[in-house]
């Protein structure tokens, strides 16, 4: 099993008052699987990323990715699982300003002591997967924000995580762009990459295999075998 | 993580904002410059003031008469009437003194000189030949004065080479013209080479006669103002004093050393003086100095505060990428210390030219100590860190969510 959550709560104190961002949710991913989570705002999505992502720690309950229980880590064992195991793409793609494509997909090698050679080898692969091959040089500020959301994919692929985890990948950019972003994620679904992604978008959520709703805080609906799912449109 | 990659990488994040980073640097800049150029003035004019009293002869022991005691009243020191030609013969005569070298004995007081229609106020001395080697006083015309003179008790004098430009006019030899103390006519048979100094030190503003030409017949005295021993070398020194003090005591029929009506100064008493006041004069000015320097240091922690502020989502991003607490922490400290090195290279450089032109400006050496610019060099690097240390630490521990959420 890649990802175990088990009875996770998240509670935030503000003053006096306790908000339950997350209550009680448990689910399982397995390796391969391309999950949307869903729900509007507030409903605990951007909470639950926060955890899958190591970027915070749960108030209740355990969450094991790859048999390692991210809860009892200290914050450099947690900057150490981001590094390795997770792939992270962002809604506001959050590339370094004024850095070249090549050098941003460089970034998570250099903290996980990528050798330089093998660092640039990668780098271009990655970006070439993702159709920049002709854009290795290009600042940030010099491409579309589709293409840099692109680059932000790359950087995602970069240290062959376990999971990929988006967020809101498409919500800053046109929905011609987004249709191709979420086709390179179906592709890498398919070469068995695990794709963990938080959208409130229905249309944006049909691309993926598995859906979970969650509202409250909590988990409403888990669709495990999304029938409607979305096919490439060009093969 | 590669070391070489985070120096890369904070180097061009420093380039980034060209205008802020040569801010900084400048108020290390200023800061390291200001020490080191105020340091090396402050050493210059220690050893410009060391060398003018070695002019005077760095072996050399000053017997002055003590203060003049009638009745109960105690008069100013030196003002004393108990030294006299023949205590300054005893000294190098006696034979128990076998540290001293050359005895001068001294009569010195203030007269109006007048050649044809110039005339000045200088210190007429009354001096033996000993005087040339004892004070290292050279002739460049013309002779000293001589036994011969002395026995004779001749009207002849030396004039300092200030006195003959101001009595003859600049670059007239005035050997075999005649100058006018007191009445008394005297031939002028040679001038001395300069020795620079000024103020009551100035050498070169003299006029030498024979001693006993002084005693007698221009001031009518049989006492002397001052005794100069050499002594054999530096290292008796202590001894010759004593020497000469027992001496003195047993001549003027004195037993308790408290009661002298002498003293006895050596040059290193001197220097030694002179020596603790321009150090105290260092220490001011390296301390205002070291002020600008903390100065420059807190404006290098203000701008990384700001760099931090400024690039808290850049810091959360990186977070998330997997960089871990002391590689975000020594990055922004590697950019402090890059700025204050930087900085600190540039002020050592502008602080010496500063120096330089300044010490040559008002005529004293150039003095460069090397533990000074190590100093400053260390201290700028040490500035870097502890006012980097601060805004990396808040660097460092910005929690990834908070970061990367921050507008």
């Amino acid at each position: 099993m890649m990802i175990k959550v088990s009875h996770i709560s998240k509670i935030y104190k503000t003053g006096e008052v306790e908000v339950k961002a997350l209550d009680n949710v448990s689910f399982e991913v397995k390796k391969g699987e391309f999950l949307a989570i869903m729900g509007p705002s507030g409903s605990g999505k951007s909470t639950l990323m926060h955890l899958l992502g190591a970027l915070d720690k749960p108030t209740k309950g355990n969450y094991f990715l790859d048999g390692e229980n991210v809860g009892k880590l200290d914050d450099d064992e947690l900057a150490e699982i981001r590094n390795k195991k997770i792939g992270f793409v962002f809604q506001a793609y959050n590339l370094l300003p004024r850095t070249t494509a090549l050098k941003n997909v460089m970034v998570p090698m250099i903290y996980g002591d990528v050798s330089k050679e093998e660092r640039t080898k990668k780098a271009k692969k990655y970006l070439q997967m993702v159709g920049l091959g002709d854009r290795l040089y290009h600042s940030s500020s010099q491409l579309s924000g589709g293409e840099q959301q692109r680059v932000a994919i790359a950087r995602a692929l970069a240290m062959n995580p376990s999971i990929i985890l988006a967020d809101e990948p498409t919500g800053n950019i046109d929905t011609k762009q987004a249709e191709e972003i979420m086709e390179i994620f179906q592709d890498l679904n398919k070469q068995g990459h695990t794709i963990v992604m938080i959208t409130h978008e229905k249309e944006i959520a049909e691309y993926a295999k598995r859906t979970i709703h969650l509202r409250d805080g909590w988990i409403a609906e888990d669709n495990k075998n999304n029938k409607n799912q979305k096919q490439k449109t060009k093969s | 993580m590669d070391y070489q990659e985070l120096a890369i990488e904070s180097f061009s994040t420093l380039t980034l904002n060209k205008v802020r980073t040569g801010l900084a640097v400048l108020g290390v800049v200023i800061g390291i410059g200001s020490v080191i150029a105020l340091v090396s003035l402050g050493q210059a004019s220690q050893r410009s003031i060391e060398e003018q009293i070695k002019i005077l002869g760095s072996n050399l022991l000053t017997v002055s008469p003590g203060a003049q005691r009638s009745g109960g009243v105690r008069g100013a020191a030196g003002g004393g009437q108990t030294l006299t030609y023949d205590d300054a013969k005893a000294i190098i005569t006696s034979p128990q003194i076998i540290t001293v070298k050359k005895v001068s004995p001294e009569y010195s007081g203030r007269e109006q000189i007048v050649a044809g229609r110039n005339n000045t106020n200088t210190q007429v001395v009354g001096v033996t030949p000993e005087y040339t080697e004892v004070r290292n006083v050279g002739v460049s015309s013309g002779f000293f004065i001589s036994q011969q003179n002395l026995d004779g008790m001749s009207k002849v004098a030396v004039l300092g080479p200030q006195t003959a430009a101001d009595l003859f006019g600049e670059g007239v030899d005035p050997v075999g013209k005649d100058i006018r103390i007191k009445g008394l006519t005297f031939r002028v048979v040679g001038v001395t080479a300069s020795k620079g100094g000024s103020g009551f030190m100035n050498l070169d503003d003299r006029v030498y006669v024979p001693l006993t030409t002084a005693q007698k017949q221009l001031f009518g005295v049989d006492y002397l103002s001052s005794i100069s021993i050499e002594v054999v070398n530096q290292d008796v020194m202590v001894e010759a004093q004593n020497q000469v003090g027992y001496l003195l005591l047993d001549r003027h029929k004195l037993n308790d050393p408290a009661q002298a009506d002498f003293s006895i100064m050596s040059q290193a008493d001197i220097i030694g003086t002179a020596t603790e006041v321009t150090g105290t004069f260092t220490t001011l000015l390296s301390g205002i100095a070291a002020i600008s320097l903390i100065v420059g240091g807190i404006g290098i922690m203000n701008i990384m505060l700001v760099t931090v502020t400024e690039r808290t989502r850049e810091i959360g991003l990186r977070k998330a990428l997997g960089a871990k607490k002391k590689i975000v922490n020594a990055q922004f400290l590697l950019e402090a210390v890059m700025v204050t090195f930087v900085g600190g290279l540039i002020g050592v450089v502008l602080g010496v030219a500063v120096a330089y032109v300044l010490s040559r400006s008002m005529g004293l050496p150039f003095a460069l100590s090397l533990s000074s610019i190590l100093l400053a060099f260390g201290v700028s690097a040490a500035i870097g860190v502890l006012f980097g240390w601060y805004p990396a630490q808040k660097a460092a521990n910005l929690q990834p969510i908070e970061a990367l959420r921050y507008e």
